[in-house]
């Protein structure tokens, strides 16, 4: 127990392998469809706990992940196809496009990151913005590469054939995006508890007093920004392999809103509360769904001009509910309860 | 190092600050020894904070040398920790997001070994570097006498329980010159009275030397070995704390104001 204590990369490493176990056992128990959800918040939360690291704790906005995952996912989509093409084939394929699509996504958050760590406040979330705008753009601008609004299809295999010939393919899928979620949770769980979480939060509350106790303040930024986006690119690339395809329309501006609405409901900051964004990021839209659905029996033309914006319109006022009765998100709830509970409770 | 070597410690030269049409400092030279106690006193806008600005690189001067040890320095903020400098700020500017302990550990991170890939993979030399600074934050904020506090948030603390912080945030750079920015400002007599005690000790442990800005010039004149008179911009005196109460110059400029404004404070 005491080693348990003193050394992070044990304690982490055990929580992580019994999330893992508990997830194996849920995606068993889980029909096909529940598994496509319980993969496609795994894939959401490599973004979200990415962008609460960036948002939350080095105080840097961004409205543009939903184009950082675009460049993950286009990256493993052409990785994938020309591997495919070439006859490359095997267990290490898929991981060795997910890498690719990491790295060039770093990339990315590098260049962003060295515009962001001049800026401050509207003139960065503007920046971001714009390169929310311009990359799906770019996908039209070269269409040869990208095929445009069309997006490309990707290339994934079936499920290897020693899991058996009945093997749900939705069960596949949610095991690979659960491994790259619980793999960004563990790395970015290292990186927040020790000295660089320190040192990036001490940029958020006091850019002078940061300087002054010898943290080059931009470094820390970009470090920021780089780490930051490779949670994106390995969502994104993980949302392209569940999809099997890509277009631009998948990581529209919507998408960088609702993924930082989401980190703020949850809790800005932690990666709990990222967890708890990612698993909005799914139910949501998929409620809204069910009420426009529910509409349609009612008022067929409500329905109609509800779906679509009413994932939307619920976010937001949750969003607005969220900040008024409680700014620290369902993390920032729980803990106060959790807080409250151990008070009232008998001390041992 | 000999304590009489003319070289050693900080020494400005010649420095002149502009701000546009502005002279914020003009020509202003002095030396901080180690192991020396040197204050910098002046009314409201005499450029002692500019001068400490100077010395951070926060604030580029116009003109003049600042030599750290006899060589040459252009500072910059974040290499200064690395250097043996370390300043708190006005007020108590501590990380107002963070406990007690980590904004001490904070002010060490630059002693700290691993890098960014140990901390990535939590090896077990991040642990023990992490340890090791919470250790020696503990043991700070204890002779401080607010170890107590080590993990509530600055935004809860009493200001005088936060000024020690952010001093044991500075000291936690295991320093050779502190400087100080109106340590006093806002304290009581009891607490100034152990401010004065941990100021003088400073130089004992280590031969730490201290550059301190302050209004309260009971306290420079207890603590300092030198003083530094500035009046717009210029130096208008230098010298040990009797020199500078017998100095007709500076009781006239700045000294009779002073002790007025003391009184009716």
């Amino acid at each position: 127990m005491n080693l348990l204590r003193s050394a992070t990369l044990l304690r982490h490493l055990a929580l992580t392998l019994l999330a893992g176990f508990a997830l194996y056992l849920l995606s068993l128990e889980l029909d096909p469809f529940r598994n496509f959800q319980l993969a496609t918040v795994a894939a959401y939360l490599c973004a979200t706990a990415g962008l609460t690291v960036l948002t939350g704790l080095s105080g840097q906005l961004s409205l543009g992940h939903g184009a950082l995952m675009a460049v993950g996912a286009y990256t493993v989509a052409l990785c994938q196809n020309t591997l495919a093409e070439h006859d490359v084939t095997g267990n290490g394929v898929l991981p060795l496009s997910l890498l690719a699509g990491v790295l060039v996504t770093m990339a990315a958050g590098f260049v962003i990151g060295l515009a962001a760590a001049r800026l401050r406040g509207p003139y960065l979330a503007g920046v971001t913005l714009a390169v929310a705008v311009a990359v799906p753009a770019a996908t039209v601008t070269f269409d040869e590469l990208f095929n445009s609004e069309q997006g490309l299809g990707v290339y994934v295999e079936p499920p290897p054939l020693s899991l058996g010939p009945y093997f749900p393919n939705e069960r596949w899928q949610a095991w690979i995006a659960l491994l790259g979620a619980l793999l960004t949770m563990l790395l970015l769980a290292n990186l927040v508890r020790g000295r660089f979480g320190r040192t990036l939060r001490a940029v958020r509350d006091d850019e002078v007093a940061a300087r002054l106790s010898g943290i080059d303040v931009a470094r820390a930024q970009v470090q920021a920004f780089v780490v930051s986006a490779a949670g994106a690119g390995l969502g994104g690339g993980l949302l392209a392999v569940l999809a099997q395809s890509v277009s631009p329309g998948a990581f529209s501006l919507t998408l960088s809103l609702f993924l930082l609405m989401a980190v703020v409901i949850g809790g800005l900051g932690s990666l709990s509360g990222a967890v708890w964004g990612a698993l909005l990021l799914v139910a949501l839209p998929d409620l809204a769904h069910q009420v426009s659905s529910g509409l349609v029996a009612s008022s067929p033309a409500a329905a109609q001009r509800l779906e679509g914006n009413l994932p939307l319109l619920v976010f937001g006022l949750t969003l607005i509910v969220v900040m008024i009765a409680m700014p620290g998100g369902v993390q920032g709830l729980l803990h106060r309860v959790t807080g409250w509970a151990r008070r009232r409770l008998p001390s041992r | 190092m000999t304590p009489l070597d003319d070289s050693a410690g900080l020494a400005l030269h010649g420095i002149t600050v502009r701000f546009g049409g502005l002279t914020a400092l003009e020509g202003v030279s002095l030396r901080v020894p180690p192991g020396q106690v040197v204050g910098v006193i002046g009314p409201n806008g005499a450029g002692k904070t500019t001068l400490f600005n100077v010395v951070c690189g926060l604030v580029r001067p116009t003109g003049g040398t600042i030599a750290l040890d006899g060589a040459p320095l252009a500072p910059r903020p974040h290499r200064l920790a690395r250097l043996g400098i370390a300043r708190t700020l006005q007020g108590v500017g501590l990380f107002k997001g963070m406990t007690v302990l980590e904004n001490v550990m904070t002010g060490a991170g630059h002693t700290a070994r691993a890098g960014f890939l140990a901390g990535l993979l939590a090896l077990p030399r991040g642990d023990r570097d992490e340890r090791r600074l919470r250790e020696e934050a503990l043991a700070l904020l204890d002779r401080f006498g607010v170890a107590g506090h080590a993990n509530a948030l600055p935004g809860t603390l009493p200001y005088a329980v936060g000024k020690r912080v952010a001093l044991a945030r500075a000291l936690a750079a295991r320093p050779r010159l502190l400087l100080l920015d109106e340590p006093a400002g806002g304290l009581g007599a009891q607490d100034i009275e152990e401010l004065a005690e941990v100021i003088t000790s400073l130089p004992g442990d280590g031969g730490c030397a201290v550059m301190l800005v302050e209004h309260h010039v009971d306290l420079v004149m207890r603590v300092c070995g030198r003083i530094v008179v500035l009046d717009f911009g210029r130096l208008l005196a230098e010298g040990t704390p009797d020199e500078i109460r017998d100095d007709p110059a500076v009781a006239e400029a700045y000294l009779g104001a002073a002790v007025e404004e003391g009184a009716q404070a």
